[in-house]
């Protein structure tokens, strides 16, 4: 392992010396972030290579219309809210699904948990709070599937469903951005494959490496960008192997077609993008929960003062918002980079908040 | 500090991370407020004639009720005999108290309290009082335990002893307890189902203090896991705390899940882990006994305290590959990743 570790600092180095200048490298996937903090890749790295921590945590991304949204249906006391764990935290105009008593949450690991809390309450519409990208999309579309094929009529879903590559192409088509290149989420890449970002390198010029969440992938990933960057050129690289397709999981990509269609949908921190999220297709609006209830993304309202917005754009490090650590903490959280366990300012304040002065 | 954020309990208030030290700090202390009380310490020590005798209670509301490696009734015992034995004693009696809902099997009844008696005298403690309580369907989750128990102080342990140089020595595997009864709870099935490693530890503590000089202090690392434990540590030694990633001890599968489920192995929970701070020159022997013995055979030296001292002391970590991260206090209540 050491010497692996030492011919990427090699090229790390190289890289650092012949572009004469810093080196930013966005880690799109919330995973990737947390692999980075908990394993302490940033102090080895070396001096002028930063990491931007990118869109790619799903519960961050998620803008606070959305949050609202869930909060209102959790509010009308017919309904039992399925989510995934992170969401219970985020909070909304009025708290969060935690701190709503009120509300009837259930965590859920999976949508099949989902379909069996519908199963068990059929007096009650279990809604589904479907987040997420491509990873896991699929899972949603399956369950739609199960519920159309047995009639179910008390299972429902709210789709905050994102899309990985519409968000990388917004970020890029950025003036000011300052992005040389990006470390490419593993998960999401099985599904959409390495070919997926070949738009990004050909229409922007910057290198798309895939890797997995191993520290030495992570690792390995970043060199691979940086032997990149030192020779100006860009390509789609995985070192994922094994893992990612280049023509990615067609079958679960048919499944999203079948169920799913892009629309302008709203990113907290970079707005509407263009077919950036996903709804449910015309024939299957009955499991819709926006169109079974009548409801409307509500404009969203940014908490005052929270930064997360230019902390996923890469435009702010979590330490340059004022609330970080005082205001905003893990326990009372004010932005959703706070609240996930894979959002920037929750790995900032949990794993690099105060290193030893000295090494 | 109170604050506004949280009108009412949450989950995380009981999770053992830092909503529940705040909970305790806010509205307990103040109310109660003694010395003894204040130190907070896993077992009190209270003046009975001439004796000092050590004194500790403990509630289980674990779902499922049986798990791989141990259930309810094992667990009342262990966790309160453990209170005990990391304070420094020797467990001698238990009292058990049952709140039991309407409805409940009495088969599982049996194999709760037949468990329950087969853990206390697996380490010669009795059960000499205890209280049953029914109550109606819905009003609790089947059954709830509360154990309390005295022991004889054999050794006098204080965080106050800490010094700079000491070893930190963990008898086992991190967080086995916790990502088995997760796996069983998330329905996350393995080949191998991952065992809890609920244990009484009095048995490995008292032999370790007959044997060694030099031991500071012990704690057992349950909810909040061993990352809860060295941050009660460092801040109470005023001492910051450096650990080994490589060193600590981790079962395979173990991680496995916590990898799927994006947990931190430090932050989730033991039922049969100690974490002893001693003297550097009295870490070979005390290892020793701990790799001889059944519940200790997995030990290793996984940190030491360091020089640096103040108010703010933190636990870092060097981590595999050479970098370094510094190891919180978790909040409370760990919440699996979306993808």
């Amino acid at each position: 392992m050491l010497n692996r570790i030492m011919k990427a600092q090699r090229l790390m180095d190289a890289a650092c010396l012949r572009l004469g200048r810093s080196i930013n490298v966005m880690e799109v996937c919330g995973t990737h972030t947390v692999s980075i903090f908990r394993n302490g890749i940033r102090p080895t790295l070396p001096q002028g290579l930063n990491l931007l921590s990118g869109p790619g945590c799903p519960v961050c991304v998620t803008d606070q219309g959305f949050i609202d949204l869930v909060l209102e249906l959790a509010a009308r006391g017919d309904c039992i809210i399925a989510t995934y764990g992170d969401m219970v935290r985020v909070p909304g105009k009025s708290g969060s699904l935690e701190t709503n008593h009120k509300a009837d949450v259930r965590v859920v690991l999976s949508t099949d948990d989902a379909l069996r809390l519908a199963d068990l309450h059929p007096d009650k519409t279990v809604v589904f709070i479907a987040v997420g990208f491509e990873t896991t999309t699929p899972a949603t579309a399956v369950a739609v599937a199960d519920a159309a094929r047995r009639r179910l009529k008390n299972f429902c879903v709210l789709s905050g469903h994102k899309l990985v590559i519409p968000a990388m192409q917004t970020l890029l088509a950025e003036k000011n951005n300052q992005i040389d290149a990006f470390l490419c989420p593993g998960h999401v890449s099985v599904i959409i494959g390495s070919n997926a970002y070949l738009p990004i390198v050909e229409q922007f010029g910057r290198p798309c490496v895939v890797a997995g969440f191993e520290p030495m992938q992570v690792i390995e990933g970043i060199a691979e960008i940086c032997r990149q960057l030192a020779q100006g050129t860009a390509e789609v690289v995985s070192i994922y192997e094994g893992v990612v397709r280049p023509e990615g999981n067609i079958k679960a990509r048919q499944l999203m077609d079948k169920f799913f269609e892009p629309y302008d949908g709203c990113w907290r921190g970079l707005g509407k993008i263009s077919g950036g999220t996903l709804r449910l297709k015309n024939q299957y609006a009955r499991f819709d929960a926006m169109q079974r209830f009548g409801i409307e993304e509500i404009p969203a309202e940014e908490p005052r003062g929270c930064r997360c917005g230019e902390v996923l754009c890469g435009l702010a490090s979590p330490v340059d918002c004022s609330m970080f650590e005082s205001k905003c903490t893990p326990d009372t959280p004010v932005g959703p980079c706070m609240v996930s366990s894979e959002g920037a300012c929750a790995a900032w304040y949990k794993y690099g908040r105060r290193r030893r002065r000295n090494g | 500090m109170v604050d506004n954020y949280h009108k009412r309990v949450l989950l995380a208030h009981g999770g053992g991370g830092r909503l529940m030290a705040n909970l305790i700090a806010d509205k307990i202390l103040p109310r109660f407020a003694n010395e003894t009380l204040q130190k907070l310490l896993d077992a009190a020590t209270v003046h009975v004639g001439d004796a000092n005798v050590l004194f500790t209670t403990d509630s289980f509301v674990i779902k499922p009720l049986f798990f791989h490696g141990g259930d309810i009734g094992k667990l009342a015992v262990c966790g309160t005999v453990n209170d005990l034995a990391v304070a420094g004693a020797r467990p001698v009696a238990l009292s058990l108290a049952l709140i039991i809902e309407e409805g409940f099997e009495m088969e599982l009844l049996d194999r709760i309290l037949d468990s329950a008696a087969h853990a206390a005298r697996a380490v010669g403690v009795a059960v000499v009082a205890g209280d049953t309580k029914v109550v109606e369907r819905g009003a609790a989750d089947g059954i709830f335990i509360t154990t309390a128990g005295i022991g004889e102080r054999i050794a006098d342990l204080s965080t106050d002893a800490i010094e700079a140089g000491d070893v930190i020595i963990i008898n086992g595997t991190i967080g086995d307890h916790g990502m088995a009864v997760m796996s069983q709870r998330k329905g996350i099935e393995f080949d191998t189902p991952i065992q809890s490693d609920c244990a009484a530890l009095s048995p490995l503590t008292c032999a370790v203090l007959e044997a060694v000089d030099g031991v500071r202090f012990m704690r057992d690392a349950t909810r909040g896991g061993v990352a809860a434990v060295l941050n009660e540590i460092a801040a109470a030694a005023r001492r910051d705390i450096e650990i080994t990633q490589t060193k600590l001890p981790v079962n395979a599968p173990v991680q496995a899940a916590a990898d799927t489920l994006g947990f931190d192995l430090l932050d989730i929970a033991n039922e049969g882990k100690v974490i002893m701070v001693l003297a550097q020159e009295s870490a070979d022997a005390a290892l020793k006994v701990c790799t001889n013995h059944e519940l200790g055979r997995d030990a290793a030296i996984i940190g030491r305290m360091l020089e640096s001292a103040g108010p703010d002391a933190i636990v870092e970590m060097v981590t595999a590959i050479g970098g370094r991260r510094v190891v919180q206090m978790p909040y409370g209540r760990e919440l699996p990743r979306i993808c």
